[in-house]
């Protein structure tokens, strides 16, 4: 940038060289550093993430019924699943699976299924929480935008959707009260 | 940096289908600029710093922040709480509102010193003061954003003024507010036609720098360059001149910004906006209390001594916006009212102490802006108030402009201009007046 | 230049000079508030916690009765030093409107720590009538929002005098204090000697809860007052370092001319 166009004199030369480039770099590295915030701002504030775990209390969910909740904007499905999907769960291990993964693996304790409910082939969110609504071909889930099925662990059946309903993180805080996130 | 080779060729590629480089190489090193320019040069460059930092950060909290009445306190609140350096960007662009005011008062008082606004930068001196009303406004509709106590009654006091005007006051007043008072959708579009003018200001400091690239800088001589050996390239003397002086600023900046962040403020905005309740003291913002002063100078007896016939048609509201208007108005005939041939104060001795009585004068009158009108100016003396002096101060201003400066441009014998910039410098850093007969002075 | 220097640096100071009255200034005549020593103050100020939590017991156990501290939440607790399950039981005890169940009606659910301080009335009316019309103001930024911040606050709290002097009269249902702007305040002397007992035995004189919820209502008001004067230093060190770097490379380019 600087190039002189007067001849260079020596040693003088030299340190300004040296001067220029510690200036710079430390111009530079106070770019850096207010560059950061400007960036950071951008990212969840506090008040966002403090909201990103929830507790939920799964005491009044009787054997058979469902309950939805709000997490990170998205409805997570909390079913108390009964012996009979849990053991329809457990057989279709075996089955064609289109996104296999074992029934053991998606839950903590066999009678509480955790999911997030959005369908994930476009993000519909499944019917069947509800009694009376449309459970699928496979006891689960069915997505009424494009005929996804999902069985009773969540898990993709048929339909274009290509992966299973993803589990999210939690755990169990006391046996009636679970925390998400 | 360009590195050898590839560099010069992308530069080279790019500079011959959009020649950006060439023409940043012709603006900044070929810029012939007088080289006895002193610090006081500084402020123009200062002031687009800082006109980009406001940008930067405003771009930032606008992300955050939410323009409607019941939630407009609140959200600059969850950006100095929740926000990740909320906090600090909302303090870097309020106090940079107010060091953006320090820097252009400077910067405008440097032309009125050295007669920057002379032929022929009478454009150059036009747009500057076309920048400053931008700002202004700019800054006004940024005070209301937070919806605070002074934000609100600010705002109402101001938007008030309108409705002096005859006949169409009151529909105008209304138009503004998108109501009947000052509420939500006032404040919806003070947020739009805040996010616009910082572009408008880029925009007409654009046209700012190329009048000045047309005249050339002026220098603390006030006398024309007379070839390149009063002259250097801007660029690295003045780039890097001005890059010391930066940082000279940042520092002041950060200090209000890190330790002294509501110096400018006003406790009342920290409290919510109350339609029902009118703060004791409604202050505007310390940059616009010298005209606040001024819009209260006029009272209602004056008019109505002086009127007659006029009192129906000019209410002494109307006369003290009226006032307000032409105390700004008035620096656009500043290239005209001064008559004088020089430039420059350092070579008007008399010129020299009404420019500093005139800094007194504003000053003083920004005094007055921050104080009740009735209230006393000195305890001992309860007759003297500071309506008073807000008048004094008022009618010195006007007098400076109207009847000082043509006055003494004809009257005034100014010191002896040196032969040249360089002439100084050639002699050993001597005096202006100097052994050599008086040069003719500079056509100003 | 010099001159003109020295005359705008005169300036300046005759402008603050004058200004700084207006900005300290008391209204009415109620009396200047001293000047207390905070932890808090000066460039190298912090907050002490135990002080923290002295203040936040005083705001919960005197003012909360009936002043709000909505914009502070009660996870911001644990800068003062309290752990999530005191903070969890603290947010507990209140309760606030949930969202409406099956059947459309109003329900109430506990508060959690995201949420924010739960007001002590339900809207402005109730806190009026509470107070015999006078309403308690939100004390999330008290020590920002008047004259004289936490030094004013301080005054206020012990400013109370039990006799108004000789020639003033105090409405029915006000209370003299020597610093409140026309000195008639609404609001009865909140604190006492031992009104509180402090968790950590600390004496709890009128002055003591005074300094220690003042330091608490300085907190909520700029919880992050440490961190911002803690980066200033570095930054105001750092661009003092770059400064001077760029006056050397001026003197240094600017040398061939001479």
């Amino acid at each position: 940038m600087a190039n002189s166009t007067t001849a260079p004199d020596g040693g003088g030369e030299t340190r300004r060289d040296f001067l220029m480039l510690a200036t710079t770099a430390a111009a530079g590295f106070g770019v850096a550093a207010v560059a950061w915030p400007f960036i950071d701002q951008m990212n969840p504030a506090a008040d966002t993430l403090a909201l990103g775990s929830i507790k939920v209390d799964i005491s009044k969910i009787a054997v058979g019924q469902a309950i939805t909740v709000k997490w990170r904007g998205k409805p997570v499905f909390i079913r108390h699943r009964t012996a009979a999907e849990i053991a329809q769960a457990a057989k279709d291990d075996k089955a064609k699976l289109i996104d296999p993964q074992p029934d053991g693996k998606r839950v903590q304790k066999p009678q509480w299924l955790v999911l997030e409910g959005v369908c994930t082939h476009l993000g519909c969110i499944p019917k069947g929480q509800k009694s009376g609504e449309r459970k699928g071909e496979f006891g689960g889930w069915f997505c009424p935008c494009h005929g996804s099925h999902y069985d009773t662990s969540g898990r993709i059946r048929k339909g274009p959707a290509p992966s299973n309903l993803p589990v999210p993180a939690y755990k169990f805080l006391t046996d009636t009260q679970i925390q998400i996130g | 940096m360009a590195n050898g080779g590839t560099g010069t060729k992308i530069v080279k590629w790019v500079d011959a289908r959009l020649p950006i480089f060439s023409f940043m190489d012709h603006s900044l090193r070929d810029y012939p600029t007088p080289r006895n320019l002193n610090y006081w040069w500084n402020f123009g460059s200062l002031a687009g710093v800082v006109l980009v930092v406001m940008i930067a950060t405003g771009i930032v909290l606008a992300m955050h922040y939410t323009p409607h009445a019941a939630m407009a306190f609140d959200s600059v609140e969850r950006i100095m709480r929740d926000v990740n350096y909320g906090w600090l960007i909302r303090y870097i662009h309020m106090n940079g509102g107010s060091m953006f005011f320090i820097v252009v008062y400077i910067h405008i008082f440097r032309g009125m010193y050295y007669g920057s606004y002379k032929n022929p930068r009478e454009l150059l001196w036009w747009l500057g003061v076309i920048i400053y009303l931008l700002m202004m406004a700019t800054a006004f509709m940024g005070y209301v954003l937070p919806w605070g106590q002074m934000s609100f009654w600010g705002a109402t006091v101001i938007t008030k003024l309108f409705s002096a005007l005859p006949l169409v006051g009151e529909a105008v007043t209304e138009w503004l507010w998108g109501g009947f008072s000052v509420d939500s959708p006032t404040l919806n579009r003070f947020f739009s036609l805040h996010y616009l003018f910082p572009f408008l200001i880029v925009g007409v400091v654009v046209f700012h720098l190329v009048a000045l690239h047309t005249s050339k800088s002026s220098n603390p001589l006030g006398i024309d360059p007379r070839g390149p050996q009063d002259t250097i390239p801007f660029h690295p003397y003045y780039t890097v001149k001005d890059n010391f002086g930066l940082g000279v600023f940042f520092i002041v900046y950060a200090v209000f910004v890190f330790f002294a962040p509501d110096f400018f403020g006003e406790p009342d905005n920290y409290i919510p906006a109350n339609p029902l309740s009118t703060p004791a003291h409604i202050v505007p913002e310390w940059y616009y209390l010298p005209f606040y002063a001024v819009l209260r100078a006029v009272p209602d007896n004056f008019v109505g001594q002086w009127a007659g016939l006029g009192y129906i048609i000019i209410n002494a509201k109307l006369a003290g916006v009226l006032t307000m208007a032409a105390s700004i108005l008035v620096l656009f005939a500043l290239p005209w009212l001064d008559t004088s041939k020089v430039r420059s104060g350092r070579f008007r001795p008399v010129f020299k102490w009404f420019f500093w009585i005139f800094l007194l004068d504003v000053a003083i009158l920004g005094v007055c802006g921050a104080h009740a009108p009735d209230e006393p100016v000195f305890a001992w003396f309860k007759g003297f108030d500071y309506l008073t002096l807000a008048q004094i101060t008022t009618a010195y201003y006007f007098a400076h402009f109207l009847i000082l400066l043509p006055i003494l441009g004809k009257i005034e014998k100014p010191l002896p201009l040196p032969t040249s910039i360089s002439e100084p410098v050639l002699k050993g850093g001597g005096s202006a007046g100097a052994s050599a007969a008086a040069q003719p002075m500079e056509k100003a | 230049m010099r001159k003109l220097a020295v005359s705008l640096i005169a300036l300046s100071g005759l402008i603050a000079g004058s200004l700084a009255p207006v900005i300290v200034m008391a209204a009415g005549d109620a009396a200047h508030p001293k000047s207390q020593h905070w932890s808090f103050g000066g460039i190298f100020g912090t907050y002490e916690k135990p002080q923290l939590k002295r203040g936040f017991q005083v705001y919960q156990e005197v003012c909360a009765a009936c002043h709000s501290l909505r914009l502070v939440a009660y996870r911001n607790l644990s800068a003062i030093g309290l752990d999530e399950k005191a903070i969890e039981a603290i947010a507990a005890e209140k309760e606030l409107p949930g969202a409406p169940n099956e059947e459309g009606e109003a329900t109430t659910r506990k508060a959690l720590p995201s949420d924010k301080f739960v007001p002590p009335f339900a809207n402005e009316n109730a806190a009026r009538a509470a107070n015999n019309g006078a309403l308690p103001p939100d004390l999330s930024l008290m020590t920002k929002a008047r004259v004289g911040g936490p030094d004013y606050l301080y005054a206020l709290l012990t400013g109370y005098k039990e006799e108004a002097p000789k020639d003033v009269k105090v409405p029915e249902g006000m209370h003299y204090n020597t610093y409140f702007p026309g000195h008639n305040i609404a609001m009865a002397p909140p604190l006492s000697d031992e009104g509180v007992e402090y968790a950590d035995k600390t004496k709890a004189t009128v002055p003591q809860q005074a300094k220690d919820v003042t330091a608490f209502l300085q907190w909520a008001a700029d919880p992050y007052l440490e961190d911002r004067k803690r980066m200033g230093i570095k930054v105001v060190l750092f661009l003092i370092f770059l400064t001077g770097l760029l006056y050397a490379y001026k003197r240094k380019v600017w040398a061939k001319l001479h």
